[in-house]
């Protein structure tokens, strides 16, 4: 039997991970080792990640393809955005949590109409109801101050003056959270109902698996996730464009899952983070940006289909799995 | 101008748009039905089939019909040259896999366009000397009543194909079954080969009727073509070629008068709203059978 | 509701079982497909501990029975009343909760989970616990996966298979994959369970192990079994009472030795030889 720790000392060994990483970003901030370009770049890859992550459960756990993560984070973002620049009676950092969870919901509320009809269908069918549902959304943020007569979102002029709330520290605690959240899910019932689905729907069925209860409750983890990643993402930028929720916007997030590999959550983190962080870096390489990024799909999917880490998690376990490995390779050279 | 008038020239104007959205939700429904791939690539196979337009028509344009051979052609090949190198290796991949690469090629498409030849859209001749035609007290232009009857050839001419010829019956077989299809002899590879050689050249005509419709090109102009072309497709009854033409019709038109009322920037929603009814309403469309998978 | 098991007139009932509710009641089932009637006139009654074969030609309708039977697909005609209680309009997972657990014949695993995930999610309406009370590991989310693990690892010990729990179910032989669908099926708690061709593609030794196991599966756990095999060493072997369907309807029901001695069944299995050398 495989030997693995127990439940309290490996949460308090991950908090306490997690907290080093943000006293020594903080650290390397404060000492300007660390400039504001790049905590700035650091903010986006956190973003991603929630974003990629969030995506994840829709696609690897699930075995849907949603195509319209830009359409929920929009939700997320103007929703967040819309009732911070209302609220002023609070402190913005206080009002923050409660408005991404507010925008998170909205865009689950989202998830949940659009969800409920095109799960019920076999097919590619998610993709492009999702994609449609993203251009719908773009549109309606578009033209709905025009329609209405109103000021709410300021339609293709932009939507300004929205507190710059999102912080390094405050980004990776949603990532933390978010992380948690999903791992947690995905080792209950619930979560073992959504891979089976993934696996055989049918056999699911049969199991007494109520399939479009646990489609919709991933659809729908799906947008919450994704409309908080929206929601910090306009704390990050504090000026807000229907523009920037295109389709490119939903295909970038989709490279990052499938680089990752489908149905791996820290797989997610970590494509997340390369391909955030490795373009600011390489600038020769922005042009050439998107091309590449179509060309991994292709590639990955014909060669790796299972991407970096498979449906596997990099764990506690399996970093001692490793050194247990190179010390028995030791003793065997001996 | 008459209200009558008027209504009869929205009418020939939606029944132009609504053709051009046929011949492309033909391709989509082609491939759909056989290889049950959603081929997100079709749409900017039209936006090269419209660049190839845009190139033989400003360098030669007084010879149309080398614009049109030209992109007829070149989507075929880019068509058929896509399922060869993307498509089949994945043939016995899960459908997710297919589907994310039909969306990287497409974006690769899309992004080598944008790279080569600039964001910019680019103008395209025209194609007709003779730009409108009088019908007693209706102006209508030449463009429409070509594209109206190119698409009517088109759609007779598939039917033989698909109905009445040997190759027409291999692709129905290996939709219906393709596994069966094979142990009764038929050569699957060929087969699928050839629906995306026909899917891609009635892009083609499409690429070049839109051209004459819009005539502009731009590496995005596909994505959203595409996207109503398969919303048309799914109204239609995906999978049915009368289907896709009464669904491109419809959407065509929908658009038209959308647009005539006055909320024009509102069509492309409208659009995907129709696309949620149906597949609430009924999700196999209006001609689509339902099919039940074996257990 | 209190319908009783019937004389034996109807189908084979063992003597044990006589006088309780019959855990499966159909009452002239029937499908069309199109214009095509696959299964029509079924009628059987199963007692709640009887081992029961269904047999006949390929294409004779036999799985479209099951898939009628967990409601995979709708019926155009006739009842089927399980426990008592009727399953009509009831969707798949609904009907699996009732108490029909079911074997596929081209086996449907999960094959990316773990052995004893999949088991785990036969046991998944089993299990009490809500979103949120994992999200934040509560005790009942603890002790519910804990007794889960448990009862898990109690229905691989069946077949000896608690020390694959961890493998990966698609890396299996295919043999103890079929097992594994088994286990998987009775982990939902069914009151009867539908085998597809259980000894496909396994060898006499095999086949015989399954035997035991199955009438172990219905001594334990005092279930109703329902199995299509072609293995007639095995359907003669365990079945109480057997049902031939041949063109989709029902051509001969009865004992073993009824069975093994009926023309229709020897003429629908072999053919008539005076018709085919016409």
């Amino acid at each position: 039997m495989k030997k693995k720790f127990n439940l309290p000392v490996r949460q308090l060994a991950t908090v306490g991970a997690f907290a080093l990483f943000l006293l020594l970003g903080n650290f390397l901030m404060a000492k300007k080792i660390i400039g504001l370009y790049y905590t700035k770049v650091l903010m986006v890859a956190a973003i991603n990640m929630i974003l990629a992550v969030s995506l994840n459960i829709a696609t690897g756990f699930l075995g849907q393809l949603p195509l319209g993560s830009a359409g929920f984070m929009a939700v997320g973002a103007y929703t967040s955005a819309i009732i911070m620049r209302k609220v002023t009676f609070v402190s913005p950092a206080l009002a923050f949590p409660v408005c991404i969870i507010i925008g998170g919901l909205a865009a689950a509320l989202c998830g949940f109409i659009i969800g409920l009809p095109a799960l019920r269908l076999k097919g590619d069918y998610i993709a492009i109801i999702t994609l449609g549902f993203a251009e719908i959304i773009r549109i309606v943020i578009l033209n709905i101050d025009s329609a209405l007569g109103i000021t709410l979102t300021y339609g293709a002029s932009n939507l300004k003056n929205i507190p710059k709330t999102t912080t390094f520290t405050n980004a990776f605690i949603w990532v933390f959270i978010v992380c948690y959240l999903v791992s947690a899910l995905m080792k209950s019932r619930h979560g073992r109902a959504i891979l089976s689905i993934r696996d055989n729907e049918i056999a699911a069925e049969s199991c007494g698996i109520n399939l479009t209860y646990y489609k919709t409750m991933a659809f729908i983890v799906y947008a919450f996730f994704t409309g908080i990643g929206g929601a910090l993402y306009a704390g990050y930028l504090g000026i807000l464009n229907p523009s920037g929720f295109s389709f490119a916007k939903s295909i970038d997030i989709l490279v990052m899952v499938v680089l990752g590999g489908m149905g791996s959550m820290t797989g997610s983190v970590i494509s997340a983070a390369v391909l955030t962080i490795v373009p600011e870096i390489l600038h020769a390489f922005s042009d050439y940006r998107m091309i590449v990024y179509s060309l991994l799909l292709i590639v990955v999917m014909i060669f790796r289909p299972a991407g970096l880490m498979g449906n596997k998690e990099f764990s506690m376990d399996m970093l001692t799995g490793l050194f247990k490995k190179k010390a028995k390779g030791e003793r065997s050279k001996k | 101008m008459s209200t009558f008038s008027l209504i009869i020239k929205q009418i020939i104007n939606g029944l132009q748009l609504g053709s051009i959205f046929a011949l492309v939700a033909v391709g989509y429904s082609m491939v759909y039905g056989i290889i049950r791939l959603l081929n997100f690539a079709h749409c900017d196979i039209i936006m090269v089939g419209a660049y190839i337009a845009w190139f033989f028509m400003t360098n030669f344009a007084n010879m149309p019909i080398i614009a049109v051979v030209a992109s007829i052609l070149g989507c075929t090949l880019l068509g058929v040259t896509i399922e060869k190198v993307a498509y089949k290796p994945l043939r016995s991949s899960p459908r997710i896999s297919l589907l994310i690469t039909a969306i990287g090629i497409s974006y690769l498409l899309e992004n080598t366009a944008q790279l080569v030849l600039g964001a910019a859209a680019k103008k395209v001749p025209g194609f007709f000397t003779a730009e409108t035609i009088r019908i007693g007290q209706v102006t209508v232009s030449t463009a429409s009543l070509v594209t109206i009857a190119v698409l009517a050839v088109s759609m007779v001419l598939l039917t033989l194909l698909v109905q009445k010829t040997k190759l027409g019956r291999a692709m129905r077989a290996v939709s219906e079954d393709a596994e069966t299809a094979q142990l009764m002899g038929t050569n699957i590879n060929g087969t699928i080969s050839f629906t995306f050689a026909v899917g891609s050249a009635l892009a083609g005509i499409g690429s070049v009727l839109y051209c004459c419709a819009y005539p502009q090109v731009s590496p995005t102009m596909g994505s959203m073509l595409g996207l109503k072309a398969f919303v048309a497709a799914v109204l239609g009854g995906i999978g049915s070629i009368p289907g896709a033409m009464i669904g491109g019709f419809m959407i065509g038109l929908t658009e038209v008068f959308v647009s005539a009322i006055g909320l024009s920037t509102w069509k492309d929603a409208v659009v995907f709203l129709i696309l949620i009814i149906i597949l609430l309403v009924k999700p196999s469309g209006i001609l689509g059978k339902t099919v039940s998978e074996k257990v | 509701m209190s319908r009783l098991v019937p004389t034996p007139s109807t189908g084979v009932i063992p003597e044990r079982d006589l006088g309780k509710t019959p855990v499966l009641e159909v009452v002239r089932l029937g499908i069309d497909f199109g214009g095509l009637t696959a299964v029509d006139d079924f009628t059987i009654t199963v007692g709640p501990t009887e081992i029961c074969g269904l047999i006949g030609p390929n294409g004779a309708g036999k799985t479209t029975v099951f898939n009628l039977l967990t409601n995979v697909y709708q019926p155009t005609r006739g009842t089927i009343l399980l426990n008592g209680v009727p399953t009509q309009g009831k969707s798949v997972h609904e009907v699996n909760k009732m108490g029909i657990a079911r074997t596929f014949q081209n086996v449907r695993l999960f094959k990316e989970m773990s052995v004893e995930d999949n088991v785990l999610i036969g046991l998944h309406n089993s299990m009490n616990y809500n979103i949120f009370e994992s999200f934040c590991k509560m005790p009942r989310y603890i002790r519910e996966e804990k007794r889960s693990h448990e009862k898990a690892m109690e229905l691989l010990s069946i077949f000896n298979m608690e020390h694959l729990a961890e493998d990966r179910a698609g890396s299996l032989p295919y043999g103890v994959q079929r097992r594994l669908e088994i286990l998987r099926a009775l982990a939902t708690d069914p009151s009867i369970i539908l085998l597809d061709e259980p000894a496909a593609g396994m060898n006499p030794n095999e086949t015989e192990a399954l035997m035991q196991n199955i009438q172990k599966i219905r001594d334990t756990f005092r279930i109703a079994v329902m199995l299509i095999e072609h293995d007639m060493n095995l359907v003669m072997g365990i079945c109480e009472g057997i049902a031939v369907l041949n063109y989709g309807r029902i051509i001969a029901k009865g004992t073993p030795d009824e069975i093994k001695s009926n023309p229709q069944v020897i003429e629908a299995y072999l053919g008539n030889r005076r018709n085919e050398g016409a």
